[in-house]
């Protein structure tokens, strides 16, 4: 720190000339390292959906990304359309539509707890959740991923639409552990109610928007390899 | 080696000595206790204190070799921001190289990664040694304060790991029977196990102290 202080005085030009090139430098080693890592990165975040989609819909082969809006449904290009909302079409190896899968996301207990659910055309109903993101508790509001009596729930989750198709028939709710009655209500793990609550809620609310946008044009993702 | 490094003021370390000091005698984790942030939240498992170390490494040894390499030409008026924008730009390489590499491993880390541009060991190097020091010399001792910032975190995250999940690595240890003890990965966890480590690191070092002034005093009787 003396060495500093006894020294003769910098002129301006020379520290703002020092800080311009070390700027400069920076600025190339930043740009390169975005442009090298560009693909590998597009190429990761692909592999992840895929994963994400294919754990809940077994059996699928590829996806494609959708966007669903009030006009219809079109392949999520680079502008995403306002009220758009998007949702991933899974196909089998010989391009028949295995099953649907969007997000939604609900407020845990720490933090929004994002989940990817599938969707089955045919019987109305969602067939398996699989979190992507939470910070819940672990032993606690993890359990959403593992408790074999939560997940039962989403074996088959009722979620038809209403007859004017404006939205859900019944809303998909989250009810106190060991009080489900209906189809479309969501069994509680006991202690970790929360967490049960933000599937729920992340669930009906995406289903609500993405579903009356999506089933009257469900026959355009037929068959589309 | 453990006589000569310690207070030799003027006299120059040797490679192995500039090297070791970062992994023993000044141990960013045990000894400096510096960087407590990523220490204390990252380190809920074995491989999330591996990725955040060798990350912090990188930064560190890439920015010491530049900061030692600038060090005649930038106006110590100017230095910290110098100092601060070299880190910013290499914790912005690692944090596009970690997203190449695995998705996974940067969702665990989250906000971490671009935590390190103020890991205090960093600033802390260039400001006291790379500043000061020829480009080789700066890079070994970057080297051994990275490694011995991964030791830190390494030997917090396998405890934490271990008794909290049962597993090391993502590998059950104990069977099903195990039930872990949560808390080790929760927050209070990382205090426990860091101060379980302190208190072992001190007691050697008390030990050896004591050890040493018994052996001094008998030579002088």
């Amino acid at each position: 720190m003396s060495e500093a202080t006894l020294q003769p005085a910098t002129p301006s030009a020379a520290m703002i000339r020092t800080l311009g090139i070390l700027s400069t430098i920076c600025g190339v080693l930043i740009v390169s390292a975005y442009q090298i890592t560009l693909e590998p990165v597009a190429a990761n975040k692909k592999i992840a959906l895929e994963r994400a989609v294919f754990k809940v819909i077994p059996g699928a082969h590829s996806v494609k990304e959708f966007d669903a809006t009030s006009a219809g449904i079109q392949p999520a290009g680079a502008i995403v359309p306002e009220g758009a909302v998007k949702f991933y079409a899974a196909y089998d190896q010989a391009g028949a539509l295995k099953g649907i899968a969007a997000e939604g996301a609900g407020k845990g207990y720490a933090d929004t707890v994002r989940v990817m659910y599938a969707y089955d055309p045919a019987r109305q109903v969602i067939t398996g959740i699989g979190v992507v993101s939470m910070r819940e508790t672990p032993g606690i509001g993890d359990k959403i991923t593992t408790d074999p009596a939560f997940l039962k729930n989403f074996v088959a989750l009722d979620v038809k639409l209403a007859a004017d198709l404006k939205a859900l028939a019944n809303a998909v709710k989250t009810v106190k552990h060991g009080s489900k009655q209906n189809a479309w209500e969501i069994d509680a793990i006991s202690g970790a109610t929360v967490t049960s609550k933000a599937v729920g809620k992340g669930i009906n609310a995406s289903a609500q928007k993405l579903l009356p946008l999506l089933v009257p044009h469900l026959d355009k993702l037929q068959g589309g390899k | 080696m453990a006589a000569s490094s310690l207070n030799h003021g003027q006299k120059q370390p040797t490679n192995m000595e500039e090297f070791m000091e970062g992994i023993w005698k000044q141990n960013p984790t045990f000894v400096m206790v510096l960087g407590m942030c990523p220490t204390l939240a990252v380190t809920v498992s074995a491989m999330n204190a591996i990725s955040m170390g060798l990350a912090t490494t990188f930064v560190l040894v890439a920015s010491a070799l530049l900061v030692s390499l600038v060090r005649n030409i930038v106006p110590s008026q100017v230095r910290i921001a110098a100092y601060i924008l070299i880190i910013a730009t290499f914790v912005t390489v690692v944090d596009y190289a970690i997203q190449a590499i695995s998705l996974a491993v940067y969702d665990a880390l989250g906000a971490f990664i671009q935590l390190i541009v103020v890991n205090c060991i960093i600033l802390g190097r260039a400001e006291a040694h790379a500043a000061k020091n020829p480009p080789t010399r700066a890079a070994i001792n970057a080297v051994g304060m990275g490694i011995g910032f991964t030791i830190g975190l390494f030997a917090l995250g396998s405890v934490r790991e271990i008794l909290g999940a049962g597993k090391l690595f993502g590998i059950a240890l104990f069977g099903p029977d195990f039930q872990p003890w949560v808390v080790m990965v929760l927050p209070p966890g990382g205090f426990f196990v860091l101060a379980s480590w302190l208190l072992l690191f001190n007691w050697l070092d008390s030990r050896k102290a004591a050890k040493a002034q018994t052996e001094e005093g008998r030579i002088h009787a």
